[in-house]
């Protein structure tokens, strides 16, 4: 009888170390409490346990997309989510034009399109401070923001042209395992309409107390990490239904929630 | 002793299909429906592909396993193709497009907030003061909370009567996180949460016609709301 009940134990076992086993194309990150550029009062963020997509979106995955959810497609896809620009670099409905390879990363999406995309795998966007928590890694370091090898990594990418024709996965991996979150294309986060910085510089001097309740407490922590700057620019001068040539996207999943 | 390997076997099938479950949802697409282009039967759809009996056009895909209802009557830059569901304050379950057919002027706003809110409100109260009596009826003034966790339909139940906005023009909505952030996109509102009752976030307040159309949107505090009454007033009846 005991011996049973051991071995029914056992089998639990080993179904919790199942149903908690990473999902395909994923890799877990193991949340942590850091101090993002633009953070809160009290500067400090928390992450929680959660998977991320080990690459971005490639065109091939977003045809696989829209075949099966047709609204996405070009020519059914509504104003209200996508500008004209969605899509730009498709011939048709199902087709790229043929100077695109299948296996870069899919752009000229909007955020509405990409949030949909992750929720119809049964996954979400990345936040802002999820994104970032990754991003801060190197090939060998969780925090690699303090080394300036990091930085210039990243800015001589910025300044290299059309980086979003390359394929995925060129980039040798991070710490946590995640590939191309620098050096492709900037990526859709979930809540980028929480960066309250505006486009003009002018008025970003004067907190612009009446457009934004409370902006004076957005305060960047880290003044030399100008890649982080750009990102969190670019972040704050988007609309939800712009595409861009340079904008792609991935997914993540929360931990722990068995589906 | 059986009955204990039974259990197991059937623990073991519950988990099985527990880890599956993901994938499966996003293959099941077997619900497919076809309606004339033209529609010539009215809603007449057909389970298989073919030609219409009436105008022998090309049965089309009908579309309605997505989230997003091809609503023929709404344009494409319509709110109402948001599906998410709200709660007003009354706690009734609703989604915008039952907000059809008036005026909208709508602000997200959160009811703990203490600074830049109550001017919003105060801005919202101005607005509709200075509309005549016979066109209200056909405007809804709406208050989308971008704190669902805080804002329950009690709580914004209790905001109105404070604030005195609690006649029939006035709703407040409560939705859930990814409906809110979805709406605030929409509007092209930001908002951050600070702490856990406090957020920063755009004033904004934005006109949409029956149709649920921008029309107009005034950004700042205080600001001359002129336009925005001219706006009101030219879309309704």
């Amino acid at each position: 009888m005991k011996n049973h009940a051991f071995r029914i134990l056992f089998t639990l076992l080993v179904f919790q170390t199942l149903m908690h086993s990473q999902s395909k194309g994923m890799v877990s990150i193991k949340g942590s409490r850091y101090i993002p550029l633009y953070g809160r009062d009290a500067t400090v963020v928390e992450v929680k346990d959660f998977e991320m997509d080990i690459y971005p979106v490639t065109n091939r995955e977003y045809v696989d997309f829209v075949k099966k959810y047709p609204k996405w497609q070009k020519s059914k896809s509504i104003k209200l989510f996508v500008d004209n620009s969605y899509l730009a670099n498709w011939k048709n409905d199902l087709e790229l034009k043929d100077s695109e390879k299948p296996e870069s990363p899919m752009t000229y999406v909007s955020w509405f399109a990409a949030k949909d995309y992750c929720e119809c795998q049964g996954k979400r966007l990345p936040t802002v401070d999820e994104w970032e928590y990754v991003a801060m890694a190197d090939e060998t370091t969780k925090d690699a923001r303090v080394k300036p090898s990091y930085n210039q990594q990243i800015l001589s990418w910025y300044e290299a042209p059309r980086s979003n024709e390359n394929k995925i996965g060129q980039h040798k991996k991070n710490a946590w395992g995640v590939h191309d979150l620098h050096g492709l294309v900037w990526e859709w986060t979930l809540d980028f309409n929480s960066v309250l910085i505006t486009g003009e510089s002018r008025k970003d001097v004067d907190k612009d107390s009446d457009l934004f309740c409370g902006s004076a407490s957005i305060n960047a922590t880290d003044l030399m990490n100008y890649a982080a700057f750009m990102r969190y620019a670019i972040r704050g001068s988007l609309k939800a239904k712009y595409s861009m040539k340079n904008l792609g996207f991935r997914c993540v999943k929360d931990r722990n929630k068995v589906k | 002793m059986k009955t204990l390997k039974y259990i197991g076997i059937l623990l073991l099938f519950f988990a099985a299909f527990q880890s599956c479950n993901s994938d499966k949802k996003s293959n099941d697409n077997s619900s497919e429906v076809y309606q004339c282009p033209m529609q010539c039967e009215g809603d007449k759809t057909y389970a298989e592909k073919g030609s219409c009996p009436v105008c022998k056009m090309d049965l089309a895909l009908n579309d309605n396993t997505s989230k997003l209802v091809d609503d023929p009557i709404i344009s494409e830059e319509s709110i109402f193709n948001l599906t998410s569901i709200w709660h007003n304050e009354e706690a009734k379950a609703i989604q915008l497009k039952d907000l059809k057919g008036k005026t909208l002027v709508m602000v997200m706003i959160y009811t703990s907030c203490k600074a830049a809110c109550p001017r919003l409100v105060a801005d919202m109260r101005n607005i509709e003061s200075q509309i005549p009596d016979e066109k209200i009826k056909n405007i809804q003034f709406v208050m989308v909370s971008i704190d669902p966790e805080t804002d329950s339909p009690e709580k914004l139940k209790a905001f109105a009567k404070e604030n005195f906005m609690d006649d029939a023009q006035w709703t407040f909505l409560q939705g859930n996180e990814s409906g809110v952030r979805e709406f605030a996109n929409v509007l092209s509102v930001k908002y951050k949460e600070i702490s856990p009752i406090d957020f920063s976030h755009s004033n904004i307040i934005s006109v949409f016609n029956s149709q649920g159309e921008l029309k107009h949107q005034q950004e700042g505090l205080g600001v001359d709301n002129k336009e925005t009454i001219a706006t009101i007033l030219e879309i309704t009846p």
